[in-house]
């Protein structure tokens, strides 16, 4: 720390010339915040991904459904725990640009599979017992404002009801929380499937996609081969995938949103590189015998290598630091506008990562001008200046 | 006469310069008595600054040894030289070579920092050679801020701090007026005869020489003869 005085006097020699250094570390720290945040909402399934849980899925696409009557043959197969199944409603809360997701499901199936979640015993009965009834999400009813008792009216996209209606009203029983952390775990809502069953002017008796939790000791692998083959050469053939798998295929319909923001990272920490190692090459090179007089004043040839490659460490660690912090402000500020429908969530690794990267751009940036201070021969170096 | 606290014996030092081989200094043999203060005058390029280099360990000799106090300076790392340098010797230089981006008191700390004097200790050590070297109140201004002769002062409380036993000096009135130069001198002589500092000054200046208590005269990379200042 005795250091730091110095390492930072030095930092700052060239102001305009630190500052648009920081300044590249900033936004490209920034840009990393934004696009982590991204592909977080691009892979949130993933994200939430459970290794017990296989997805079953009709074999010719996802939209196309599945019956109903499949669920106690599934729920046979040897190796499976738990049976639930979903359905995309597709509504939206009084305005269009309302969207978020909501599933009619079977409230005591739902949640022997989706053990993480978490809504109050009296709550869950409540909403077991009224048919119109609905729970939904920490993070939903924090954006609406909504209630336990509220009664809230979504507007149906696809489903339309028996009556010509495209109105489904519903009363919110409940309001859960979950385990697993990051955004998206709770922006959703729940309802009855036996209510939205009989009351959907079409596709009655099926389903979206069923969900189910293995054994612990069973080979999910094994089970998911198990069940496409129960249900080969039939009308509705099925394809079993882990639900990460499945999460990842989805999100790849939009491309391959992983691999794009690693490029653009790549690309932009490789200029970050150039940036910053030369505005520390200019830097040793214009302080010469400066370094040398700190090598005649009893500085070793280790603490000037340290002193040269501090210095890049803490433009980097400067920008990086303010780059992330104005990213984590922006991500919260946007999920809070739009959480619902694109969650974005800088994750804990995220920040790992971020400082990974900081550490060995400031290391690769500072390196060779640190190398060359090191190797500095006083009395040439004198000479020189 | 006091027991020398440098000794040099036999020492050369070579150059090479492309193909060119040049002998800077050749079996040079000198001792430089404690408390004494030595000017070294010749032409440019006899050697004298190669002399003052090894005298500090900041070169070492091709042949022959350089003992400073209880230290052979020709048979030391690189490493070993940088901690001995760091307690026993104090340099100054022609162009002061203050660090610009750091103040009056900074600079002067910054030999400190390699001890394990605490921040306010070395604070209060700064302050003090400031003050001996007059300029206790230009201690929080950064070297832009003062004149040649101020930013010597400043070079000469850096060389001081830590309270080194030997002072090189390598042409320190070069770059200042004759009254400024006159100043410094002057200080030097205190530092010699009320602090006991030994100095040891390169100098193409006659009437600087004269500050000393004795001239040893290098030309061709030889000592040509001692003079009585």
């Amino acid at each position: 720390m005795k250091y730091f005085g110095l390492i930072w006097s030095n930092a700052w020699r060239k102001k305009i010339r630190t500052s648009l250094t920081i300044l590249s570390v900033f936004v490209a720290f920034l840009l990393f915040a934004l696009l982590s945040a991204v592909g977080y909402a691009f892979g949130v399934g993933a994200n939430f991904a459970d290794a017990e849980r296989l997805i079953v899925i009709n074999k010719i696409t996802l939209i196309n459904p599945l019956p109903i009557a499949y669920q106690n043959r599934i729920a046979a197969t040897p190796g499976v725990r738990s049976v639930t199944h979903n359905t995309w409603f597709g509504g939206y809360y009084q305005d269009e640009r309302n969207q978020f997701a909501q599933f009619p499901v079977d409230p005591e199936e739902y949640f022997s599979v989706y053990s993480e979640l978490v809504l109050p015993d009296e709550q869950f009965e409540a909403w077991r017992k009224n048919r119109t009834g609905a729970i939904v999400g920490q993070a939903l009813a924090d954006q609406y404002g909504w209630e336990v008792g509220d009664r809230i009216p979504i507007q149906a996209t696809i489903w339309t009801k028996a009556d010509g209606g495209r109105s489904w009203e519903f009363d919110i029983e409940g309001i859960f929380s979950s385990k697993t952390a990051g955004a998206g775990a709770t922006t959703f809502m729940l309802f009855q499937y036996d209510y939205f069953d009989e009351a959907r002017a079409f596709g009655n008796g099926t389903i979206g996609w069923y969900v189910l939790r293995v054994d612990p000791d069973a080979d999910p692998v094994q089970v998911a081969d198990a069940i496409d083959q129960q249900f080969a050469n039939s009308a509705n053939e099925t394809e079993t995938s882990t639900e990460e798998a499945f999460a990842a295929s989805f999100a790849k319909q939009y491309g391959d949103i992983g691999l794009i923001v690693r490029l653009i990272l790549a690309a932009v920490f490789f200029t970050l590189l150039l940036v910053a190692g030369n505005t520390m090459s200019q830097s040793v090179r214009e302080r010469i015998s400066e370094l040398a007089v700190l090598k005649t004043l009893g500085f070793t040839d280790m603490s000037v290598l340290w002193t040269v490659l501090a210095e890049a460490l803490l433009i980097l660690a400067i920008g990086a630091i303010l780059g992330l912090g104005v990213g984590w402000l922006a991500v919260e500020g946007l999920n809070s506008q739009f959480g619902t429908q694109v969650p974005l969530y800088l994750t804990p690794m995220a920040f790992v990562t971020a400082f990974v990267i900081m550490v060995v751009a400031g290391i690769l940036s500072g390196i060779m001008p640190a190398l060359q201070a090191m190797r500095l021969t006083i009395t040439d170096a004198l000479a020189r200046g | 006469m006091s027991k020398p606290l440098a000794k040099l014996q036999g020492v050369s030092r070579v150059y090479q310069k492309g193909k060119e081989r040049v002998e800077v200094l050749h079996d040079i043999d000198v001792e430089i008595p404690e408390g004494d203060f030595i000017a070294i005058m010749g032409p440019s390029g006899s050697g004298k600054t190669t002399l003052l280099n090894l005298l500090g360990g900041l070169d070492k000799p091709d042949a022959g040894t350089v003992v400073v106090g209880d230290a052979e300076l020709s048979s030391m790392s690189n490493s070993q030289l940088s901690h001995w340098r760091a307690t026993h010797v104090g340099f100054i230089f022609q162009f002061y070579n203050l660090l610009p981006v750091l103040t009056a008191q900074k600079n002067v700390e910054l030999p400190l920092l390699l001890t394990r004097f605490s921040s306010k200790e070395r604070a209060e050590r700064a302050a003090i050679a400031l003050d001996i070297v007059g300029l206790a109140d230009r201690a929080k201004h950064y070297p832009r801020e003062l004149s040649g002769g101020q930013e010597q002062r400043v070079a000469i409380a850096r060389a001081i701090v830590s309270d080194p036993t030997l002072l090189l000096c390598d042409e320190p009135t070069g770059d200042l007026d004759r009254e400024t130069a006159d100043e410094i001198l002057k200080l030097l002589q205190i530092l010699n005869k009320e602090h006991g500092k030994t100095i040891v000054m390169v100098t193409h200046d006659a009437q600087a020489a004269e500050y000393a208590n004795r001239t040893l005269l290098v030309d061709k990379g030889k000592l040509g003869f001692k003079a009585a200042a």
